[in-house]
């Protein structure tokens, strides 16, 4: 609680400064508008009229937000010297506001674009003072890009006035903007040293300009920009190191899904499912089907429809695993190679259905509402929703396994199934109804990892080929049967991953990964938890 | 060496020669013990008259201790026999023996100059220790002849295997063998579609066509009929002498026809395996009546 | 020495039984009398299928002898093409686009020079080292840490797929220098003579069928030794064939290389005939093709994968005509009917008509669940043939 406290007091003091700072300079402010600047502003050549523009911000006034609001909206007229604004057949004078009757002889003022733009900069920065939180916040975005020092006058007046701490600091980087191209050397300095306390990549990029040949000249100032460049620097790879680490947690997280599943069905029951891919394939084109369902049929709770997709996507591609398992799976117990390539025609067969039925180009999934966007961490680095939410959401299912698995009747008969089928069998478990249960739950947690996936990335028929090679190096380098060992082997192939792909790119991380799972199975051919003993040969 | 096991050497040396006379000592070699000889590395050194020690040896698995400093020590010749309850550690005993599992600790030497710790099982193989399976272990797809041929001693590494030819004394030798083994009839039968007792005994012969001067036997008469069991014993007792035999088995009546004929009849150590290491060591008879086995067999 | 020996030898001993004998005259007959009078069409459509067969000779070494199912061997198959398709990229000379010394894709890529890897490839006879040796070499070095660790099984089957794949992401970035997505493409010669003629295309087919003969009777030789005969107790019982003394190491690793290096003599042929090579050669897709082509055929039979390479592309050809939409539908179908229902392929059916030729191998068909499970239970780990 004690850091913000100092923080915002701090920025008190700043801005105290900074008012009476203004008082000083700009010493007519909140004046009326004065006919003659009214005049100046809408009649004459553009540049003069520009300068009056410019001159008129430094003073702003409520009567100069109308005229500009109205010369926007081509509702100014000038007569006799006089401006007038009018607007649904009524007119009024444009610097006193009062109610007046336009002259019959009044001419249209007319605005090319480049008095319009500049019109416009100008009604941005006037959006600075609006009460409405948003508009302000939309006026700040939209003059970053114009930051020049005509301005500045109105920027401190809203920085004085501004309440929300987080309008006021990236103010206050506005001000800074504008003043660091100030011909005033002592003005630069201190416009760049409060640059340096930015953390943002677009102050930088500002900077980075005023470094170019074209820009800076002055020794000192240059030097001081040079070191604010190195503080943005440091501030950024803080964010950056925790977007690696999330991107890394949240392709873990992915792969987490999809090794469950594994983890069951290859890992338990020793069954080599190529397959396991195009069942997290159907359950993503579940989710797509329940989608459109919702879109059809119940727009109103549209953004219900992932809640109502999981369960389906779950059932639905448990129902394949289990019709898989009954027709061609049990026939190859036992005989790992075969079941590869029997399950690898299943993939085939499967992605042409697939193809058949919706097409071969990729279906869109919407993320509901409350799935997108995404929350502001640093200034470089936002976390997605939907991201967060996979995270959250493979560690519910990794709870739901593990508990399934440990604590149920169905999981004592799997692990019994699986430890010693003759023993179970002779103890009155149906085995070969458990396997097609305990295939059925690896086939539907594939389902989930399909659901989950159509929220963050494509779905076609290609998206089960795409992870199959990862996931089951994930279920190698776990160790066959533990779960335990998958979670692990996900989260660190996942970091590790995306940590590489920051050193060396995309490709080159996943090759160096690949050999480096080839080294690790060099000094544990078991996986991380090694099963020792007579049973592991 | 030890100088306690160089002892124990000595003695069971003076023992053995005591019984056998002079026969056993040509054979051991025991006599050249007193003077300086050449060792060679990959041959085995039985001087001592010992042909395996394993001293002190410990396994565990995942915190369970398959054997637990298990010590066990076969003379030149012995027929031993190890019985002893499931999950005793036999089978892990072997293990450790042929290369498969390396211990946490101990020691295991083939004669006396061979660590078989250090060697991997193809390397062990070689130098003269055989080992048949619990569970019937034959090159199913290839024929009972290809089967004895390919375990014949010969030289193993890859371009020789490439041209290899038959000789005449091989061939004579593989005959000889499948005479043994009553299997001269099936020589162009596919291994697989042996029965269990055939392919137990095919196995036995692959084993002999290596000549080893160790064989270690697990379970060889499981799922044989009386008669070929009965066969079996005989074989085993034939080859007591010429090679050291260790035999775990679980067939009390197998073991005292083993015990029970041979040369050195109701005198051969039976050891009793418990829960890793050695409960009891004697003859069948004191095995028999010790309180602590029959409280393990029986007790429970 | 005795009847009953040589009555178990003769079977398998002579490398020229009277089969293979007339078998090897009608295919030399076939080669040079019926090639040169087929259309373009079907001439590089057999030369193409004949590469493929070499490709599932070579798996039936590993896998259907030695029990190894490699999933990677089109990595072999396309490093051969590649070491071709760089001599014929050199040949180009200077008449692609760009009218460089220097292949297209480098002056696209604005290279000013070879790299270091393309030294010696404007060499015919480099080019015939180096398809053999790139993936002798790899298989190598792999094979001997693989092998050194006991993977074996699924789990060899697994790296070595992902072995294919990281090779396949290496080669399809532009910086590896092998011409990234497209790869090699638009020869001009080999060997100096233009290469999209006639009579070249004849010339390749022809070779290529040649050297599959020859590599048929080095591959009947090998199984027919001692070699082989260690090689299938390898793949029944391999802690048998360690007890018994051998070091199965070295005989897996030569017979992984051997199977390696003739994949990339079949790639090497195959790309001059079809024109182009590019890293979707080396997709996990393709390398498990192979497998299929000598599962069909029948494993552990040297003409089997053979006739399965001409069943499969033959049926290739013709669905991608008739039934593009199809073509998937049939291949995933092959793969489950073939591993459920025909374990021996093609060859064992043609066996199972006439009872009385051949050795029967028990325990081949498809057993219920319970009790092949039963049987199975403790043999997870264990690459089981058939």
């Amino acid at each position: 609680m004690r850091l913000p406290d100092v923080f915002t007091g701090a920025i008190r003091c700043f801005c105290a400064t900074l008012f009476t700072l203004t008082f000083v300079t700009s010493p007519q402010l909140s004046k009326a508008l004065t006919p003659e600047a009214a005049k100046a502003i809408a009649v004459g050549e553009n540049d003069d009229r520009l300068a009056a523009l410019a001159k008129a911000i430094a003073a702003p006034s409520d009567g100069l937000v109308r005229l500009i609001d109205a010369l926007l909206d081509d509702a100014v007229k000038v007569a006799e010297g006089r401006v007038y604004i009018v607007r649904d057949g009524k007119a009024i004078d444009a610097a006193t506001g009062a109610e007046t009757t336009l002259p019959p002889n009044a001419e249209d003022v007319v605005n090319n674009n480049r008095v319009r733009g500049e019109l416009d900069t100008a009604r941005a920065a006037f959006s600075l003072l609006s009460e409405d939180r948003n508009t302000r916040a939309k006026a700040i975005t939209e003059l970053k890009d114009e930051a020049n020092e005509a301005k500045l006058p109105i920027i401190d007046r809203a920085i004085a006035k501004e309440s929300d701490a987080e309008l006021k600091s990236r103010l206050q980087q506005l001000r800074a903007a504008m003043l660091v191209a100030s011909s005033d050397k002592a003005k630069r300095l201190e416009a760049v040293a409060a640059l340096a306390s930015s953390g943002e990549p677009s102050v930088k990029s500002l900077l980075q300009e005023r470094l170019q040949p074209t820009g800076e000249s002055d020794p000192e100032v240059r030097a001081a920009l040079a070191n604010a460049i190195k503080a943005i620097d440091a501030k950024l790879v803080r964010g950056e190191r925790l977007g690696v680490i999330f991107s890394g947690a949240s392709l873990g997280s992915i792969l987490l899904l999809v090794a469950l599943g594994l983890a069951i069905t290859y890992g338990l029951m020793g069954v080599i499912n190529m397959a396991h891919g195009e069942l997290m394939m159907i359950g993503a084109y579940t989710t797509y089907v329940v989608q459109n369902l919702f879109r059809q049929h119940l727009p109103s709770g549209f953004d219900y429809y992932i809640l109502a997709a999981i369960p389906v996507a779950f059932t639905v591609s448990a129902l394949v695993g289990a019709v898989l398992e009954r027709t061609v799976i049990r026939w190859l117990y036992g005989r790992p190679l075969e079941t590869l390539l029997a399950t690898w025609g299943i993939s085939l067969v499967l992605i042409q259905s697939v193809r058949t039925l919706f097409g071969a180009q990729n279906v869109p999934v919407e993320n509901p509402a409350f799935l997108s966007g995404g929350v502001a961490i640093m200034s470089n680095l936002t976390l997605p929703y939907n991201r967060i939410a996979i995270i959250f959401f493979a560690f519910f299912v990794l709870l739901l396994v593990y508990l399934l698995i440990n604590k149920t009747r169905l999981g004592l008969f799997v692990r019994g199934v699986t430890q010693n089928r003759s023993m179970a069998s002779c103890m009155g478990v149906n085995t070969a109804r458990i396997d097609t249960y305990a295939f059925a739950l690896g086939a539907g947690i594939a389902g989930l990892a399909g659901c989950a996936l159509s929220q963050v990335g494509n779905v076609g028929p290609d998206l089960g080929q795409s992870y199959i090679v990862d996931s089951f190096l994930v279920v190698v380098l776990g160790g066959v049967g533990q779960l335990a060992g998958t979670v692990y082997a996900a989260l660190g192939l996942g970091v590790l991953n995306k940590l590489l792909e920051g050193w060396t790119g995309a490709v080159l991380a996943k090759i160096a990964v690949l050999a480096f799972i080839v080294v690790f199975i060099q000094r544990r051919p078991q996986g991380i938890f090694a099963l020792k003993g007579r049973s592991a040969d | 060496m030890t100088p306690d096991l160089l002892d124990a050497g000595a003695k069971r040396l003076a023992e053995y020669r005591e019984k056998h006379g002079a026969e056993a000592t040509a054979q051991s070699g025991g006599q050249a013990a007193s003077f300086a000889r050449v060792v060679q590395s990959n041959v085995v050194d039985i001087a001592s008259g010992g042909i395996l020690y394993v001293d002190e040896v410990t396994v565990s698995f995942d915190g369970f201790r398959a054997l637990n400093k298990l010590s066990l020590d076969i003379r030149v010749g012995e027929l031993r026999c190890i019985i002893g309850p499931n999950g005793a550690g036999k089978t892990t005993m072997m293990d450790v023996i042929t290369g498969k599992t390396k211990p946490d600790s101990g020691k295991a030497f083939f004669g006396s100059n061979i660590d078989l710790l250090r060697l991997r099982e193809s390397e062990i193989a070689e130098r003269g220790i055989g080992r048949k399976f619990q569970k019937p272990t034959v090159f199913e797809h290839l024929s009972v002849f290809e089967n004895l041929e390919l375990a014949a001693k010969t030289d193993r590494r890859v371009r020789r295997t490439m041209f290899a030819k038959l000789t005449a004394s091989e061939l004579d030798q593989l005959h000889s063998t499948m005479k043994l083994i009553q299997l001269a009839q099936e020589s162009a039968r596919v291994a697989g579609n042996l029965s269990h007792g055939q392919k137990q005994w095919l196995e036995i012969g692959m084993l002999l066509m290596q000549k080893p001067q160790l064989l270690l036997l697990d379970e060889p008469v499981a799922g044989m009929t009386d008669e070929e069991t009965e066969r079996t014993a005989e074989l085993f007792l034939s080859l007591e002498g010429k090679h050291s035999l260790v035999v775990v088995e679980h067939d009390m009546k197998f073991i005292g026809e083993l015990v029970n004929g041979g040369q050195r009849e109701k005198k051969k150590i039976v050891t009793v395996l418990h829960e890793g290491s050695v409960l009891a060591e004697g003859s069948l008879a004191d095995v028999q009546s010790n309180d602590r086995v029959i409280e393990v067999y029986l007790g429970r | 020495m005795t009847i009953n020996t040589s009555s178990t030898l003769s079977q398998t001993r002579s490398l020229l039984s009277p089969m293979v004998r007339w078998g090897l005259l009608l295919s030399l007959a076939f080669l040079f009398g019926v090639i040169p009078f087929l259309p373009d069409f079907y001439v590089t459509l057999i030369g193409k299928i004949m590469c493929f067969a070499i490709c599932a000779l070579a798996m039936d070494l590993i896998w259907g002898y030695t029990g190894i199912l490699s999933l990677g061997h089109g990595l072999f198959f396309a490093l051969g093409g590649y070491a071709m398709g760089m001599y014929l990229m050199r040949q180009i000379g200077r008449d692609g686009v760009y009218k460089s010394d220097l292949p297209d894709f480098m002056v696209f890529l604005d290279w000013k020079e070879l790299p270091w890897h393309w030294t010696g490839s404007e060499h015919f006879l480099w080019a015939l080292l180096l398809m053999v040796a790139a993936p002798g070499v790899l298989a190598f070095v792999f094979g001997y840490f693989a092998f050194r660790s006991r993977i074996k099984g699924v789990y060899f089957s697994i790296i070595t797929q992902a072995l294919t794949f990281a090779a396949m992401l290496l080669f399809f970035r532009n910086e590896t220098g092998f011409g990234g997505n497209n790869g090699f493409t638009d020869f001009k010669r080999i060997v100096d003579i233009p290469i999209a003629t006639p009579s070249m295309r004849i010339s390749l087919c022809i070779l290529s069928g040649l050297v599959l003969i020859a590599f048929y009777l080095i591959a009947r030789y090998l199984v027919q030794s001692k070699y082989g005969r260690v090689l299938q107790a390898i793949r029944d019982a391999e802690s048998r064939v360690l007890f018994t003394g051998y070091n199965t190491l070295w005989y897996k690793l030569s017979i992984w290389t051997i199977s390696a290096m003739m994949c990339g003599v079949a790639g090497a042929l195959y790309v001059p005939q079809v024109g182009i090579i590019n890293p979707s050669e080396m997709s996990p897709a393709a390398s498990i093709e192979i497998a299929i082509w000598a599962a069909v055929g029948g494993r552990a039979t040297l003409i089997g994968p053979i006739l399965g390479a001409f069943f499969v592309n033959g049926a290739k050809s013709w669905f991608t005509v008739a039934f593009p939409e199809f073509w998937l539908y049939f291949l995933g179908a092959l793969f489950i009917l073939v591993t459920l229902f025909l374990p021996q392929g093609i060859i064992g059916l043609i066996r199972k008509r006439s009872p009385k030729s051949a050795p029967n191998i028990e325990g081949n068909a498809p057993t219920p669940p319970a009790a092949a499970a039963a049987a199975n239970a403790n043999q997870h780990a264990q690459g089981s043939q058939a």
